[in-house]
């Protein structure tokens, strides 16, 4: 059987609603949830290079090099903003997060 | 057929994997399959003929990305088991959500199509000849794209800076050498000539 670009969207969009279940599987948990995101990001990245390879467009592959340096960085940022609350509360609780207030 | 094959493997251990990221008791065994799931998209996305992408998939999310979660997660002594007490109360929740957002996907899939003129709208081909993937990519990347290519650059510099910014402390009472005070010293500051009498000590 052929492979098309339908079974990698598919594929695409199981992962990202598995990602989008992980932030509610497990609400208390701050770094799974990044982990969540990181998953979301990696399906719009398979979009992306799918769409990039069944249409011959090398653009696909150009944005998703961009949306893997945004996802670095929110990474790095996200983990420091982690590990300063850690510091600071001793615990990293979601629901006390909204104690930073910018 | 051996392409297809390699899809199936590929895909299903990725699915696999997300559900382990998403359902492991410890976030140690977490980073780990999330690690799996980088290293099977990198391979779909070599079977898919985007090499430089697949390789930065393998290079820098496995390398950078993955390992600085599980660094993370080694060092903060958090208690894990309590974190997930509570948490089912939002399975039904998610699961409501995730549903209605895979049936929204699944309809957009079905009733979704090129349009006529799409192939005409191709403006960076890829290459048919001997030109490698790495090497188109450069130059389109290096000449089209280098106004973001430099902002992105500046993302990452601004993601490094606000990282070392955020997690640098000072901790009072720790004794740092100080270079130019070092350096600095006088010999008149540090030593002392005393002139001892015979027999009397100081």
């Amino acid at each position: 059987m052929e492979i098309t670009l339908f079974h990698y969207l598919t594929l695409a969009a199981i992962l990202f609603v598995i990602g989008v279940f992980g932030i509610f599987l497990n609400r208390k948990n701050i770094i799974v949830i990044l982990m969540s995101i990181e998953l979301m990001l990696l399906a719009v990245n398979i979009n992306f290079v799918a769409f990039s390879a069944f249409l011959n467009d090398l653009h696909g592959q150009v944005f998703t090099m961009f949306v893997l340096t945004v996802a670095a960085a929110e990474a790095a940022i996200g983990l420091a903003i982690l590990m300063t609350f850690f510091r600071n509360k001793g615990q990293i609780l979601v629901d006390d997060l909204s104690e930073l207030k910018g | 057929m051996i392409a297809s094959a390699v899809f199936y493997i590929f895909a299903c251990v990725l699915i696999f994997g997300a559900m382990m990221v998403i359902t492991a008791r410890n976030p140690v065994h977490s980073v780990l399959f999330l690690i799996l799931c980088f290293f099977n998209a990198s391979g779909l996305f070599i079977l898919l003929g985007a090499e430089f992408v697949g390789m930065i998939m393998a290079i820098v999310y496995v390398g950078a990305v993955a390992v600085l979660f599980l660094f993370v997660v080694m060092m903060l002594d958090v208690d894990f088991v309590g974190l997930r007490k509570g948490a089912m109360q939002y399975v039904p929740l998610g699961l409501l959500i995730g549903g209605v957002l895979l049936l929204e996907l699944v309809f957009l899939y079905y009733s979704w199509s090129f349009s006529e003129g799409a192939p005409l709208m191709l403006e960076a081909e890829i290459p048919a000849d001997a030109r490698s993937n790495t090497h188109a990519l450069g130059e389109i990347l290096y000449t089209q794209y280098i106004f973001p290519f430099q902002v992105s650059g500046l993302i990452l510099l601004v993601a490094m800076i606000g990282a070392i910014s955020l997690t640098l402390r000072h901790r009072p009472g720790v004794r740092k050498q100080n270079i130019s005070k070092q350096i600095n010293t006088q010999p008149s500051d540090a030593v002392q000539l005393v002139k001892v009498k015979t027999g009397a000590g100081i």
